[in-house]
């Protein structure tokens, strides 16, 4: 017999399809009228609300941006800051899960719940001091400022556990310690290649949350030497808000992501519905 | 070879084994506090450091150019609580934090329970939910800015051509909210969508056999089976969501140009203020005064939800339990 209970089983109705084409909608519209004014004349804009159909001026908003805020440097800044970030936070993330997963230590119980309890701490609320250190070591308005805080996470660390848990037998680590290998040597040999998806995924996310982030990058670093969302901010600093050259700024930052988006969307989903949680 | 020089070669040589012993031995004692330091060196001096240091900077006068400057006890406090803008701040964290955390689960929820269906393309429609992760909160404030426009924005245009009227979103202090609410929920609904999605395809396909047979409504098993079954991940999501949405910056910041939440603060909310105390009024100690006062918030949000959610989910698990199902 098969099972009908809910729908679950069964073909469900066009109903069904007719909410997600509308959640689609929901999802996509924005981004598609970001490229839609972005695409027109900045005078025909303010017209009329109802615009459908994109214009011709793209290319020259797009040049009006690059002239306006500093992008390619923006841009260099933003893939400087989210690649170094990612890479260690994987690199130091997989090397705590693999202690926490597979190495015996006194008080190991006890770390591992500390360092997930320390997820639900809202840091961002100690940013005043943080702010007075980064002046003390002269990093305003640097790059390192952004980086050194996001080096290791608590979700990185809890995420790599969970996953060397499983994937990793015991069996083959005792294997090459058996063969005299040190610890570090069978952690590269044994633990990283084990690692590996969890380690694609961890990066993944971890990219995406540091290049979509702004609090903090917007009060160290400033105009001066901004990442892609403070120099986006600075487009509607002006006392006249041009929209058509706003939301081409913003067609211009997001493609970036939206490639990423595109070739890895469906390993995004994957990630999530295995537990990620927000970066 | 004399015996002399075969028992020194020995007698080296058992050195060096012991010695190669006692480096193993540190080697597995020490290299996993070694490979676990890295977090909790960085958590301390990004983490826990500042947040306890800012009740340090709190109880002192301290500029944002000049520095430290006298002990001054609780005045910080006390100024700030005296501040109208304190107040406004705070209500319109929680407006906007109702706004945005209430709507999102459920939604998120709802479509969870479409996307559950046995789908064709199912990950070309899990994909579409999650497209506005990727697009980051301040393009998503401008691109909702444009839309919300008082005068031309598209939202009112429809508004007015149905006859509700143009609202003035950058004006008015509901509306505002709901603008800014907006964002947030584009951005994070399919998010959270995608994990109640996962923790439904956990729930055993048996246990919906055995509502139909009891002739259980479509409806009802969502409501006395899923929700139940989801409790564990509902908590998850709402804390997170709150510890979050407390916290709200980067769209009340873009939300007009001049950043700071509206003419009369309609839409400042406490991050927000933080902000203009640090670094436009350049008041560090006032600034680190209202940190302090939403951690405590916070806190006290986080348990509360922490009882409320326990107890409502626990109330719908034990009337599942009676009729004998988990």
């Amino acid at each position: 017999m098969s099972a009908t209970i809910g729908g679950h089983d069964r073909r469900p109705g066009f109903w069904v399809y007719g909410v997600l084409l509308a959640v689609m909608l929901g999802s996509a519209f924005p981004i598609w009228w970001s490229f839609l004014i972005g695409s027109q004349d900045a005078a025909a804009i303010n017209q009329n609300g109802m615009i459908w159909i994109p214009g011709g001026n793209f290319l020259a908003n797009a040049a009006r941006v690059i002239d306006t805020i500093p992008f390619w440097s923006a841009l260099g800044n933003s893939i400087i800051v989210s690649s170094a970030v990612s890479l260690s936070v994987v690199m130091f993330s997989t090397l705590a899960g693999y202690a926490f997963a597979k190495l015996k230590f006194r008080g190991r119980e006890g770390l591992l719940i500390f360092v997930i309890a320390t997820m639900a701490v809202p840091t961002q609320l100690g940013v005043v001091p943080l702010f007075i250190v980064m002046a003390k070591l002269g990093w305003t308005g640097s790059l390192w400022a952004v980086i050194a805080p996001g080096m290791v996470t608590a979700f990185g660390v809890f995420w790599m556990t969970q996953y060397l848990r499983d994937a990793l037998p015991d069996e083959l680590i005792e294997a090459v310690r058996m063969d005299g290998a040190s610890m570090i040597r069978s952690f590269w040999h044994i633990g990283l290649p084990a690692a590996r998806p969890a380690a694609a995924m961890l990066a993944l996310f971890t990219f995406i949350g540091t290049w979509t982030n702004f609090f903090w990058p917007f009060i160290v670093l400033g105009p001066g030497n901004p990442t892609l969302p403070v120099a986006l901010q600075q487009l509607q600093a002006a006392f006249y808000v041009d929209y058509s050259l706003v939301l081409a700024g913003v067609v211009l930052s997001i493609i970036p992501l939206i490639l990423v988006f595109v070739f890895l969307g469906k390993q995004l989903v994957a990630g999530i519905m295995q537990g990620a949680v927000k970066g | 070879m004399t015996t002399a020089a075969a028992a020194g070669v020995n007698a080296r040589s058992i050195r060096r084994i012991a010695l190669s012993h006692k480096l193993s031995r540190w080697d597995v004692r020490f290299s996993p506090y070694l490979y676990i330091s890295p977090f909790f060196v960085v958590f301390a001096l990004v983490g826990l450091f500042p947040l306890l240091y800012t009740a340090w900077v709190s109880v002192h006068d301290w500029n944002l150019i000049g520095g430290q400057g006298d002990f001054v006890g609780l005045e910080n406090f006390s100024t700030v609580l005296a501040q109208p803008y304190f107040w406004t701040s705070l209500r319109n964290t929680f407006s906007i934090f109702l706004l945005s955390s209430i709507p999102q689960v459920l939604v998120a929820i709802s479509i969870a329970a479409v996307l559950d269906f046995n789908l064709r393309g199912k990950t070309f429609w899990r994909m579409g939910v999650l497209l506005p992760y990727v697009v980051a909160p301040v393009a998503v404030a401008l691109i909702f800015n444009d839309l919300f426009g008082d005068k031309y924005g598209l939202i009112n245009s429809l508004l007015t051509d149905v006859g509700l009227g143009p609202v003035r979103w950058h004006v008015d202090v509901l509306p505002s909210h709901i603008a800014i609410a907006t964002m947030v929920n584009f951005r994070w609904t399919g998010y959270n969508a995608l994990i109640f999605l996962a923790a439904m395809q956990a729930v055993p396909r048996d246990y919906y056999e055995a509502a139909l047979i009891d002739g259980a409504s479509r409806f009802r098993t969502f409501r006395s089976i899923t929700v139940p079954l989801l409790r564990p991940i509902i908590i998850f999501v709402i804390i997170t969501s709150t510890i979050g949405g407390l916290q709200i910056f980067d769209e009340a910041r873009m939300f007009d140009q001049a950043g700071q939440g509206g003419a009369n603060r309609q839409w400042q909310t406490l991050t927000l203020y933080i902000y203009e105390l640090g670094w436009n009024q350049r008041n560090f100690g006032r600034a680190s005064a209202v940190a302090w006062l939403l951690f405590l918030i916070i806190i006290v949000i986080a348990i509360l939800n922490f009882v409320i959610t326990r107890r409502i989910a626990g109330a719908s698990e034990r009337r599942l339990r009676q009729k004998g199902i988990s």
